[in-house]
């Protein structure tokens, strides 16, 4: 297994690189000049000028060269500087956002928190909700509990967050002002009022994004659960005087954990690209937010990075769900 | 084996009924038999003639709905096992009947180590700690003849052949010393040498153990060699039993007849087609009120559709069947009826 992961590891080296340069091309072709915010009075020499400093007009291969040298080699550097307080970087240049005239490093560790309490916590969320449901619903089948979940993950397929977060917003922000329907990044949780301030403005968004992860994944847990309830194995875990809670949760639920550890682990970069919709109708200024505005300013190295890093998280959950996938089921060895 | 000794199984009535979406099917109709201790009891009988459904209804095995065991009592350890609440029928399955299934490959758990799926009843019903089990455990292993145990605890069920596999849910099925095995075809998804072994193998257990054996199987030949009672089951219902002598060598019913035709036979005269009885055993949507067999059956006369003939006695002891030309059999040669 270890191999296995050390071999995995290698191969996404030249995998990451294509997909570096894939993007790279993608948003060369991309329309839009990134000094067309610029005021319209600033004369054609001096426009030229600055095109000149920000190196637009340098062929392809040295601008991605300078890109992938600046993301592979001084970021890091950078990175082990901040850690460590060595001097390894020595002021070498960093990706700089065109549009905040800063490193793109330093907004996205900016903006991660928000996203990660709201999305990733709405997904943890999810997933602790989905997988009893699914599990019940699957043991009573037809049963009003499974009635229900099954009424209740069709609203959320069906649903799209931009209208249940509205409605969300109205009912409990407006009609009943239990929450506050706008995020404020600025609260500094210090004490316990605070906390409970930065729950209560987590709350709506965290509810409108697992609804959606609880929908998909109940229905995928209850499918696998009812896949492995006819098997025989379970007949025989009845035979041998196992109570009902065993065979459920020991024989039944770990194989049909194989595959939807599969799709957890891949919904997991997701979190990472932020909830754009849902972050937009709350005002979470998480990546999604950033994200959407860096597309709007043509602010290319910002764009590039942020998809660049989403890539890497997709091949990092694909080889995870690889080896989850192997450590649950025996007869999956990669070695 | 005395015809008098207490019965350790009891099962009279017995009524299984499956609702399904194109109504009622009756799987199981009013069926007796007893096991007695140590006795090995034959159960025969086409696919779909309610052999495996009797004996998983006795354990209440059926996923219920849609199985409903409407009627019957099974009478074990002097209790009624179809009366019985979950947690006295969970210490009588796996501790004192011990239950062996058809398909090795799919019966065993494959995310769980055989020696974890080997300790479960150990631990469950005889409170034994985890070097205890596993100290048994390997015990049971060599007990069914596979090679260094010890070591095999830790394997999958991929990692053992099919062979292998059966003799590991033997080996389960014996952990706690059952009473009574319930062995349902557990040799049908094996190759021919590999059903051998486990043959030989149930039967030197036996000897050893000592337990009482139901042995499902349409397999005549298997039997023959190893049973010392007969029961032929037709439609959900016992159609003819009697000691395994009795039964291949005067069989009363025609559909005994016709299974034991169906048997190529090795020595003598070499024949043309193999014997086949024609159509297949009905799917009962009523509980019967003629015999079952009637549209099958070459002897079938008009009594057979107006009545539904019921078990009786023939001369030879513990030798009963349900067929209608018996009344005329125990005053006629044998020949006559044949003919």
């Amino acid at each position: 297994m270890l191999t296995f992961t050390f071999r995995r590891l290698l191969l996404a080296i030249p995998t990451l690189l294509l997909i570096s340069l894939l993007i790279f091309l993608l948003l060369d072709l991309a329309p839009g000049d990134p000094l067309a915010f610029q005021p319209l009075t600033i004369p054609p020499e001096v426009r030229q000028k600055m095109r000149d400093a920000l190196g637009l007009d340098a062929p392809g291969y040295v601008r991605y060269l300078l890109w992938a040298k600046q993301f592979f080699w001084v970021e890091p550097l950078h990175f082990i500087d901040w850690m460590f307080g060595t001097n390894f970087a020595q002021g070498m240049q960093r990706i700089i956002s065109w549009q905040f005239r800063a490193p793109v490093f330093d907004i996205i560790v900016q903006r991660l928190p928000q996203t990660l309490w709201v999305v990733g916590l709405a997904y943890l969320v999810g997933v602790m909700i989905a997988l009893p449901i699914g599990i019940i619903s699957a043991y009573r089948q037809y049963s009003w509990f499974d009635q229900v979940g099954t009424f209740v993950s069709m609203i959320g397929f069906s649903v799209p967050p931009f209208f249940s977060g509205v409605l969300m917003i109205v009912f409990f922000a407006i009609m009943l002002p239990w929450f506050p329907s706008i995020y404020d990044t600025t609260l500094v949780v210090d004490d316990f009022s605070s906390f409970g301030q930065q729950v209560r403005q987590m709350t709506l968004p965290v509810m409108v994004l697992a609804l959606q992860t609880t929908a998909q994944l109940s229905r995928f847990m209850r499918a696998s659960m009812l896949d492995n309830l006819n098997h025989d194995y379970v007949r025989t875990a009845r035979a041998k005087g196992m109570t009902e809670k065993v065979v459920v949760l020991v024989h039944v639920l770990r194989n049909s954990m194989i595959p939807v550890v599969t799709v957890i682990a891949l919904g997991i970069p997701s979190i990472f690209g932020g909830a754009i919709i849902t972050e937009q109708i709350f005002k979470v200024n998480g990546l999604g937010q950033l994200l959407i505005t860096a597309i709007y300013a043509n602010d290319l190295p910002m764009v590039q990075t942020l998809a660049f890093i989403f890539a890497v998280l997709i091949v990092l959950c694909n080889l995870i769900a690889d080896v989850l996938y192997g450590l649950l089921d025996p007869r999956i060895r990669y070695d | 084996m005395p015809d008098t000794a207490m019965p350790i199984l009891d099962v009279k009535g017995l009524k299984t009924v499956f609702r399904t979406r194109g109504g009622e099917v009756h799987a199981v109709n009013s069926v007796d038999f007893h096991l007695r201790p140590g006795e090995l009891l034959g159960v025969v009988g086409e696919s779909g003639s309610g052999k495996s459904v009797t004996m998983m209804s006795l354990l209440r095995l059926l996923p219920s709905p849609p199985a409903e065991m409407r009627n019957g009592t099974v009478m074990f350890d002097g209790q009624d096992l179809l009366k019985a609440s979950p947690a006295a029928l969970r210490a009588v399955r796996g501790s004192k009947i011990g239950f062996i299934f058809q398909d090795p490959m799919t019966s065993l758990n494959p995310v769980y180590t055989v020696g974890f799926q080997l300790a479960e009843p150990l631990r469950a019903h005889m409170g034994m700690s985890k070097s205890q089990a596993r100290q048994r455990a390997v015990e049971l292993l060599k007990l069914v003849g596979i090679p260094d145990a010890e070591r095999r605890l830790g394997d999958y069920p991929h990692q053992f052949s099919g062979g292998m596999r059966q003799r590991v849910m033997i080996a389960i099925a014996l952990a706690c010393d059952p009473k009574v095995l319930i062995a349902d075809e557990p040799t049908t998804a094996l190759d021919v040498t590999i059903q051998a072994q486990i043959i030989e193998l149930v039967k030197e257990l036996r000897q050893k153990l000592g337990m009482a054996i139901i042995w499902i199987t349409h397999d005549l030949g298997v039997i023959a060699g190893i049973a010392d009672r007969v029961m032929v089951m037709y439609a959900g219902e016992v159609v003819e039993e009697g000691p395994v002598d009795e039964i291949f060598r005067n069989p009363q019913h025609p559909y005994t007849r016709a299974l034991l035709k169906t048997v190529p036979a090795v020595r003598g005269p070499r024949e043309e087609r193999l014997q086949v009885i024609e159509g297949q055993p009905p799917i009962m949507h009523h509980a019967p009120a003629a015999c079952s067999f009637r549209n099958r059956c070459e002897f079938a006369f008009d009594r057979c559709a107006r009545e539904h003939p019921e078990l009786q006695a023939i001369d030879a002891p513990g030798h009963r069947a349900a067929c209608f030309l018996l009344d005329q059999a125990l005053t006629q040669t044998p020949e006559a009826v044949d003919g």
